[in-house]
């Protein structure tokens, strides 16, 4: 069995960005092994993309701890939370995700530049996982030229890019038509199985549902539901 | 790659770019033009200024300055003046004994201050020559002299006429001679101009029974912008004890005066323009963050550090304001270097009055580089100064609020 690379316990965050505290997460206890494809599923507001964003080194749990591929997140500071976002995860948003002005090449290369890695490898692998995503006929043009379902391709290939251990989409497919979605989906689903990394969905998408193997149920910022399909 | 992005990131919006680089631009253009015309037209006035009379630099035995009688002059050493000249930036040495006599004509008397020159080394110095206005020159060793037109006009005295100059000489002697007027020369200054008399050198020396002395040695440099060094090599050189060297600036209190607030109303003129011209570029700083919030926010979240982003950021800034520069220093130079070779004709009473005080009629321009320099680092000190707003909104922004938003 893979071993747990996630775990979180007693996760709670009360935004205190008004005078009324809003709790989005009430205590939440998980644990995601190596490799799995999961969607945390639930209505807007019940703490989705907050989870996402603890697990992803974004933001700091209020109480609680979060432990991701070994690092301690609630330890480090700013600097090494950047770091560590960038050697660990690979982020694909709702939209929006590309820098509008270099082409999706250079989006993919933009991530392993911050990695320091050579000019000729980064070249290599970002025409590799275009292609791969099925853009490799686009690589010179800039996010403004490319549909919503292309842009979310690249943001794949670029999260894909550093090879992290750890993707983490918040609803990825929120702006796709169904086919683009489709695509998309059928993709991720393909380079979890290729590059071995572990995906995890932000979603109410049922279309994302269906295909994640586990689906974790959030309503008011705790777990409800836990399933694990066969 | 960074250099890409923020090359790309000026570009995004190309009008606001446009106009932020030609608001620079403009702000350059004109402070060129108003520093190259400032720093022109007083280099021509000091130049005019210390050539009518002082000289760049004056040489006068310790203690003359504030106690001018002819007790306080100095022996006339050849070995002294070759000294002088022999220094760096000194182009000529004029030798002079100044006092004061009464001067009759036919039927009145005036007091006038009487000048003893080399003619020659004079003319070299201040154009004595060209201010004739009947007459001739004065020569070296005749027994005659020049008198000031007002002075003649007052005396009721023209060239061949008499002149008698009564006086106390050196150490308290009697002075008196009669001399013939070899010529009339005109000052715009109405002071010189009813009061001056000038004689050779050695007559004026016979006159007050000085010997071989003078008063002062003025002196015509080079380069003007070297006159403080000059004063201060010169009176470590001399002995110090026995001679006191004198800048223009210390002998012309006044025109110092007159040219720092003239140059503080520029100045003033400046800072306004530019912080019009800095108010605009903090306007294209805020929205430069404001609209990419979200993407900085992005590149953040994907382990872009923020150092890198401030450093993009910055390159950016530097861009604009390089750019808005170097334009801005391109579109002065033609107008400038045409302005300096080709200068603006002054007509009408003005020129009359610039020919009177023995300058051109123009409004002249200046090509000095430093003009230019010093625009390109006001400018850098203004976008330096301004972008810190970027660097701090960027170090204080909050990946998954941007997000949020």
């Amino acid at each position: 069995m893979p071993e747990v690379v996630i775990r979180t316990s007693g996760l709670t965050k009360v935004y205190q960005e008004t005078k009324v505290p809003v709790k989005a997460l009430g205590g939440v206890d998980l644990e995601i092994r190596e490799g799995e494809f999961t969607a945390v599923v639930g209505p807007s507001g019940s703490g989705k993309s907050t989870l996402l964003h603890i697990i992803g080194g974004l933001d700091y749990p209020t109480q609680g701890q979060v432990e991701v591929g070994g690092h301690h997140l609630n330890e480090l500071n700013d600097r090494e939370l950047i770091d560590f976002r960038l050697e660990h995860i690979g982020f694909v948003f709702q939209a929006f995700n590309l820098i509008p002005v270099l082409t999706a090449k250079e989006n993919v290369e933009f991530i392993m530049l911050l990695q320091k890695l050579p000019a000729k490898e980064r070249e290599a692998r970002a025409v590799q996982l275009l292609q791969e995503v099925g853009l490799g006929d686009r690589m010179h043009n800039r996010p403004s030229e490319l549909s919503g379902g292309q842009q979310q391709r690249v943001a794949v290939a670029r999260a894909l890019a550093s090879r992290p251990q750890f993707i983490l989409a918040d609803e990825p497919t929120a702006n796709l038509d169904s086919k683009a979605a489709a695509n998309l989906l059928n993709m991720m689903a393909e380079m979890n199985q290729r590059e071995k990394a572990t995906f995890i969905f932000s979603t109410h998408d049922q279309r994302v549902i269906e295909k994640a193997r586990r689906v974790i149920t959030l309503e008011d910022g705790v777990i409800v539901s836990d399933v694990t399909k066969a | 790659m960074y250099l890409l992005l923020a090359w790309r990131n000026i570009w995004r919006n190309r009008r606001r770019t446009l106009i932020t680089l030609a608001s620079v631009a403009f702000a350059v253009f004109f402070s060129c033009m108003m520093q190259s015309m400032h720093t022109a037209a007083w280099g021509n006035l000091i130049d005019n200024a210390v050539r009518f009379y002082t000289g760049y630099i004056q040489v006068h035995q310790q203690g003359y300055w504030n106690d001018k009688t002819l007790d306080n002059s100095f022996e006339n050493q050849p070995a002294l003046q070759k000294k002088i000249a022999g220094s760096p930036h000194i182009v000529t040495v004029v030798p002079r004994l100044e006092s004061f006599a009464l001067a009759s004509g036919t039927d009145r008397t005036k007091g006038t201050l009487v000048i003893g020159i080399e003619p020659e080394k004079e003319d070299g110095l201040t154009n004595l020559r060209n201010k004739m206005r009947g007459g001739s020159y004065l020569k070296t060793g005749e027994k005659k002299v020049l008198l000031a037109e007002g002075l003649a006009h007052f005396l009721k005295l023209s060239p061949k006429d008499t002149l008698v100059l009564i006086s106390q000489g050196y150490h308290g002697s009697n002075a008196a001679g009669k001399y013939e007027i070899a010529g009339i020369v005109k000052f715009p200054s109405p002071q010189l101009n009813d009061q001056v008399v000038y004689l050779p050198l050695a007559e004026a020396q016979w006159l007050y029974d000085t010997g071989n002395r003078i008063t002062s040695l003025s002196l015509l440099v080079d380069d003007p912008e070297q006159v403080e060094a000059i004063t201060e090599s010169l009176q470590q050189e001399l002995n110090a004890t026995q001679f006191e060297v004198m800048s223009w600036q210390e002998m012309m209190p006044e025109l110092v005066q007159s040219f720092e607030i003239d140059r503080l109303g520029g100045e003033i003129i400046l800072f306004i323009l530019y912080a019009v011209i800095g108010f605009g570029i903090f306007g294209t700083f805020l929205m430069m963050t404001a609209e990419r919030r979200y993407e900085m926010g992005v590149m953040i979240a994907i382990g872009m550090s923020r150092l890198k982003l401030q450093a993009v950021m910055f390159l950016e800034i530097i861009m604009l304001a390089l750019g808005g520069t170097l334009l801005g220093v391109l579109l002065s130079l033609p107008v400038i270097f045409y302005l300096h070779y080709n200068p603006i004709p002054v007509t009408g009473n003005l020129a009359e009055l610039y020919q009177n005080y023995g300058m051109e009629p123009v409004i002249p321009f200046s090509r000095k580089a430093t003009i230019f320099l010093r625009q390109a680092y006001i400018v850098a000190i203004i976008t330096s100064v301004l972008g810190i707003y970027p660097i701090w909104f960027i170090q204080r922004l909050i990946p998954v609020t941007a997000l949020r938003n």
